[in-house]
């Protein structure tokens, strides 16, 4: 496996249609929004999460890709089934200190776990040690996601046909006089949704930090992959509609790059499609139009001219 | 100073923690000594050289948003991981994210933008061919076409900075008009208290310097290594 050697910037492009991108703790699960701006906002790590849970689907016991930051233990527990069955009960030795030796073990210790698992890899992981060196920086950095305009989001207001407990279901049937056996046990619930939205975020990667982890061009591959893909397998009844819509990366020639990324990301505009026209998104006179409801809604177009030299731009999705 | 440089910074958020709000993070007012000398060690260093940051120009107002994300609690147990090692098989080689859940908000800085103006000067363990012209070239090469040995951040790697040189005698970038407020030390200086100057990582234990930090005119200015204004 060859190492990355080239530094990449990409804009990742995504659509929401119905649903929750990604919820808010702070306010009660709200979509997430700039308050000064109302646009939308989407984590970093709700992004790689995805990307983890892609990889640890399409690549499920594969030498070299496993998954460190694992959500629920079903799959766990498979591994370990796998395992079990290919190499017998491990032979454990018990370990003296939780700390390593010294740097060469520390070094040890963050190679095998860059070399077995695929996020610590690409992202990075602290690992618990006195020494510094139990620190891994990954080549692949990603920012908050923005919508291209402002969201609104909506609640909805949903019914159950059951209670939880006897005890909340007595006090229903209390409340309501003229008992009707169809309401007595309804409980309501909340959604919040994006009608739609579409939002952009932006990645680096590092061949520099690529060639301490040992991130290959194969991992880049993969990387892609489950950036166009990753929607496709995280469906669930808060998600909505979830597509990723454009992916397009900046190959630089060299590994510390031969371009600004910002201005890089700037030849990626997105703007409203008015009768088949391009109108920026920041245009005041967007206000007098419908909102946005689907992606042919808006136009995304790409500058090519006079690419700085040893730019290439992919057009991945 | 004959060295010295001028990189303007900027990005949609910055989160500089203060380390006595590191649980719930809150961010400093402006970004810290060691933040700017990371962001400069993104584009160039060496062991030959040490960034130095001299002052800090603030270009933007201040002003805050809490942002509250899903985190894991614990990091990864090396222990664990030898164990692993030596046995040579994986299992229980993972984080149950799901199980191990932290809420936490952070107060991040909106829209920060600043120029950072810093010197370096050469360490112990230059050689003795090493010429500060050297650096220097290489530093201004990179910053103006945009290279970088990874792409630098205000205080988190998910705040993602831009970054453009300012060549020399060339004027700054203008600061935001609205920028020019008390809240910036515009007509008094303005006190931020103390601020984490750089982390001491020659010193066993690795302890935080930390310096009294004062806004005048939008500008911060910060004091040179081994200064009495420099307190541990």
């Amino acid at each position: 496996m060859t190492t990355l050697s080239r530094r990449h910037d990409f804009v990742l492009i995504f659509e929401v249609t119905n649903g929750n991108p990604n919820g808010d703790p702070d306010a009660g699960n709200l979509p997430r929004l700039d308050p000064e701006t109302n646009h939308g906002l989407v984590t970093d790590v709700s992004l790689k999460r995805k990307i983890r849970n892609y990889v640890e689907l399409a690549r499920t016991g594969e030498a070299g890709h496993h998954i460190y930051v694992q959500e629920g233990s079903i799959l766990n527990e498979k591994h370990r089934q796998a395992y079990t069955a290919l190499r017998g009960e491990g032979t454990g030795k018990k370990e003296a200190k939780l700390n390593p030796k010294d740097d060469t073990e520390a070094r040890e210790l963050r190679d095998w776990m860059c070399r077995n698992f695929f996020d610590v890899r690409t992202f990075g992981a602290v690992m618990s040690t006195g020494i510094n060196c139990g620190q891994v920086k990954g080549p692949v950095q990603i920012t908050f996601a923005n919508s291209v305009e402002p969201v609104l989001p909506m609640e909805i207001s949903i019914t159950r046909m059951a209670a939880t407990n006897e005890a909340e279901q007595k006090k229903r049937a209390e409340g309501a006089e003229e008992s009707d056996t169809r309401t007595d046990n309804r409980t309501m619930g909340r959604k919040h949704i994006v009608p739609y939205g579409l939002y952009f975020a932006h990645g680096f990667i590092s061949a520099k930090f690529a060639e301490r982890t040992g991130f290959s061009e194969a991992d880049l591959d993969l990387l892609f992959e489950a950036l166009a893909n990753m929607f496709e397998h995280d469906r669930s009844a808060a998600r909505g509609e979830m597509t990723t819509r454009k992916l397009i990366a900046f190959r630089h020639d060299s590994a510390l790059g031969n371009a600004p990324a910002h201005l890089l990301f700037d030849r990626v505009k997105i703007g409203r499609n008015v009768d088949g026209e391009f109108r920026a998104a920041d245009d005041a006179g967007l206000g007098n139009l419908r909102p946005a409801r689907k992606f042919s809604d808006y136009m995304i177009s790409i500058d090519r001219e006079g690419l700085p030299i040893g730019v290439e731009i992919l057009e991945l999705l | 100073m004959a060295y010295g440089i001028r990189l303007h910074v900027w990005g949609q958020h910055g989160l500089f923690t203060r380390p006595e709000l590191k649980v719930e993070r809150v961010s400093y007012d402006v970004i810290t000594p060691s933040a700017a000398r990371g962001i400069l060690e993104a584009i160039h260093w060496k062991p030959a050289i040490c960034w130095v940051i001299d002052s800090i120009h603030v270009l933007e107002p201040i002003r805050f948003q809490s942002i509250r994300r899903n985190e894991v609690g614990h990091k990864a147990p090396a222990g664990t991981i030898k164990r692993a090692v030596n046995r040579g098989d994986m299992q229980g080689v993972q984080i149950l994210v799901d199980e191990d859940r932290q809420q936490r908000a952070s107060t991040v800085l909106v829209g920060p933008r600043y120029v950072i103006e810093a010197h370096f000067v050469l360490t112990a363990r230059a050689e003795a061919s090493e010429t500060e012209g050297k650096h220097l070239d290489i530093f201004n090469r990179r910053a103006a076409k945009g290279q970088c040995f990874h792409q630098p951040c205000l205080g988190a790697r998910e705040f993602a900075a831009g970054f453009e040189l300012v060549p020399p005698g060339a004027p700054l970038p203008a600061r935001n008009a609205q920028a020019e407020t008390p809240d910036l030390g515009f007509g008094a200086p303005r006190d931020l208290g103390y601020m984490l100057w750089d982390i001491d990582h020659a010193a066993p234990g690795r302890p935080s310097l930390l310096f009294r930090a004062s806004l005048q005119d939008g500008v911060m200015e910060v004091p040179q290594p081994g200064s009495p204004e420099v307190k541990r």
